[in-house]
């Protein structure tokens, strides 16, 4: 081990240190410090303490926008977790078709939230978009239906769908996997029992595969509180910032309306936040294993 | 920081595992039996048609003339195939070769920038023996923990003291803040896995580790750069707020900018929907192909990447 002191790991690791430093851990801690100052931009900051933060709790738009997002997130996860794990259990045979289907339902995954979003904006708008062309069509409606931005619930189910078609592969692959890598003799001795294919899954395949099935929870989760593009692209906010979520209205604050100080102190306590379900899903996780 | 076994896989899809999973027991070699097995297949045909039809309407909707893009009940496919829309697109704004090139240019310098930090960090920390290793591993991962959404502010005004707001670079650095932590994870995974002899017979040899880096690890870390390669390139090519906050002077947009703001400029002040579709397809294809060309090493890095 001549060659090979503690220094020379060191000396690898180091740019990569020095750039987390630069850019992550240095912009976290002045976030911090600009969340306790009143700035914006023009004039110089001055101090005021937790003054942001109970700015936030008074606002009736932060909490607006934070019970909109947990409405969000409330919704799309049961839908990609259980629409996730039925693809994958149709999937999970390595069959030509299967994957094949595989392929396809992981396809939207790899494009762009904001081409995505941009495409369900045309499929869903009144007069020029297929959705209700094809409502129409076929005789469920008569006349267009508004799905953006007009009404706030209707909006909401209209992303739904589009970060459904969107993201189901996502699960879906991290399913399969798990699914294919359940012992087959644990199977056939069920089988041996009597269990038919559902006892299977309730009683083998979703116990021996929760640590995934929690691993994508979360993932869908901090991805769902932390949604942006789809909301920007296909609702602007609108109707009246009902459809603004929380990273939506820190930028509003930080960027547009250039209140810094404001924007870091909603900043921060997002990032308390999605810390919060980190921390749930590690002790979660930490307990499946054992 | 716990880590899950995957089972082998035996082919080159990362998914052929030697295991068929629960549906494997419902008959002998064959997965299912008779009409439940048709039952099924019909329903992944059906899955794939509804996963491809917005895909499909939207490249058909590209094609069409102006005017029957912009009918009133509109057509699902053109009635004749035109090149309109993709020539207004790349007429549009500073042109659309300029924000391609900027979409290319912004995914290079990250992926460039991520492997510069990622492959050395990851050699460094699966190979040496560096005092407190695991508390600067999950100090890199901080990213993880802090979403680069909450940083973009004081991000910003680092940038703008340092010029690099409405700068390619700038954003780079952006995509490879959000990509570190992934990337480096499949880095060091790679790095421990390759059998300790061969490192061993170089040092013998007297080689330093430098040159045991480029001799002997880096033809074994290839599927790792590809993995690495193509996840920051996606990322890259797609990403939105960051560009958003970064990036305001036209000439310097990236492409998904570029489509957000077709949606609401046209001449008449309305969408010009024939073009957004366009726009939406020329973002899509390159994703699209390197994920069908290099499916195995996605799908490879999703789950050691994902599965941590």
């Amino acid at each position: 081990m001549t060659n090979r002191s503690k220094l020379t790991g060191f000396w690898y690791v180091l740019p990569a240190l020095a750039f987390v430093v630069t850019f992550t851990a240095w912009p976290f801690v002045q976030m911090v410090w600009i969340s306790l100052n009143d700035w914006s931009l023009i004039t110089p900051p001055t101090f005021v303490g937790l003054q942001n933060y109970l700015d936030a709790f008074a606002d009736s738009q932060f909490w607006v926008s934070l019970r909109f997002t947990l409405k969000y997130t409330l919704y799309l996860t049961p839908i990609l977790m259980i629409g996730g794990y039925l693809v994958a259990l149709l999937v999970t045979p390595n069959s030509g078709l299967s994957r094949f289907t595989r392929t396809v339902v992981f396809i939207p995954v790899v494009i762009g939230l904001g081409a995505s979003s941009l495409l369900w904006y045309w499929l869903f708008s009144p007069n020029y978009g297929l959705v209700n062309k094809f409502l129409i069509d076929l005789g469920i409606i008569d006349t267009p239906i508004l799905w953006l931005g007009v009404d706030a619930e209707l909006s909401l189910w209209a992303v739904i769908a589009s970060i459904t078609w969107k993201v189901l592969g996502f699960g879906m692959i991290l399913f399969v996997a798990a699914i294919q890598a359940v012992p087959h003799e644990i199977n056939e001795a069920a089988m041996v029992d009597g269990a038919g294919f559902w006892q299977r899954v309730r009683k083998v395949t979703l116990p021996l595969t929760r640590r995934t099935i929690l691993l994508v929870t979360l993932v869908s989760v901090i991805g769902s509180l932390l949604a942006f593009d789809q909301f920007y692209i296909m609702t602007a906010g609108q109707p009246r910032n009902l459809t603004a979520t929380s990273v939506f209205y820190v930028f509003l604050n930080s960027f547009p309306y250039l209140k810094l100080g404001y924007g870091a102190a909603l900043s921060m306590l997002l990032a308390l936040i999605i810390l919060g379900f980190t921390v749930i899903q590690m002790i979660l996780t930490r307990r499946a294993d054992t | 920081m716990t880590q899950v076994s995957l089972p082998q896989s035996v082919g080159t899809d990362p998914l052929d595992f030697e295991t068929k999973g629960v549906g494997a027991a419902e008959g002998g070699g064959r997965f299912w039996s008779g009409r439940t097995r048709y039952l099924l297949g019909a329903v992944s045909i059906v899955m794939c048609l509804v996963m491809l039809t917005p895909i499909v309407l939207s490249v058909a909707a590209s094609l069409k003339t102006t005017q029957e893009a912009a009918a009133v009940p509109p057509t699902y496919f053109p009635s004749e195939l035109s090149q309109d829309n993709y020539r207004k697109l790349w007429d549009y704004g500073s042109g659309l070769p300029r924000y391609l090139a900027n979409s290319v240019i912004t995914a290079a310098l990250t992926i460039a920038m991520t492997l510069i930090l990622t492959v050395p960090a990851g050699y460094g920390l699966a190979r040496f023996p560096i005092p407190g290793k695991e508390v600067i591993f999950v100090f890199l991962l901080l990213a993880l923990i802090i979403p680069y959404q909450a940083l973009l502010t004081p991000v910003f005004l680092m940038f703008s003291t340092l010029g690099l707001t409405n700068s390619l670079f700038g954003l780079a650095i952006v995509h490879t803040m959000i990509q570190l932590p992934f990337s480096l994870y499949i880095m060091r995974n790679a790095f421990e896995a390759v059998p300790r002899e061969l490192e061993e017979a170089a040092l013998v040899d007297g080689a330093s580790s430098w040159q045991v880096l480029r001799r002997v690890f880096m033809p074994n870390m290839v599927p790792a750069v590809i993995t690495v390669t193509l996840f920051a390139f996606v990322m890259s090519w797609n990403e939105f707020l960051g560009a958003l906050v970064m990036l305001t002077r036209d000439t310097s947009l990236t492409l998904p900018l570029v489509l957000a703001a077709t949606r609401s400029v046209t001449s008449l002040g309305s969408t010009d929907w024939g073009m957004l579709q366009a726009g939406v397809t020329v973002a899509i294809i390159p994703c699209v192909l390197v994920y069908l060309l290099l499916q195995r090493y996605y799908v490879s890095g999703l789950l050691t990447g994902a599965v941590k």
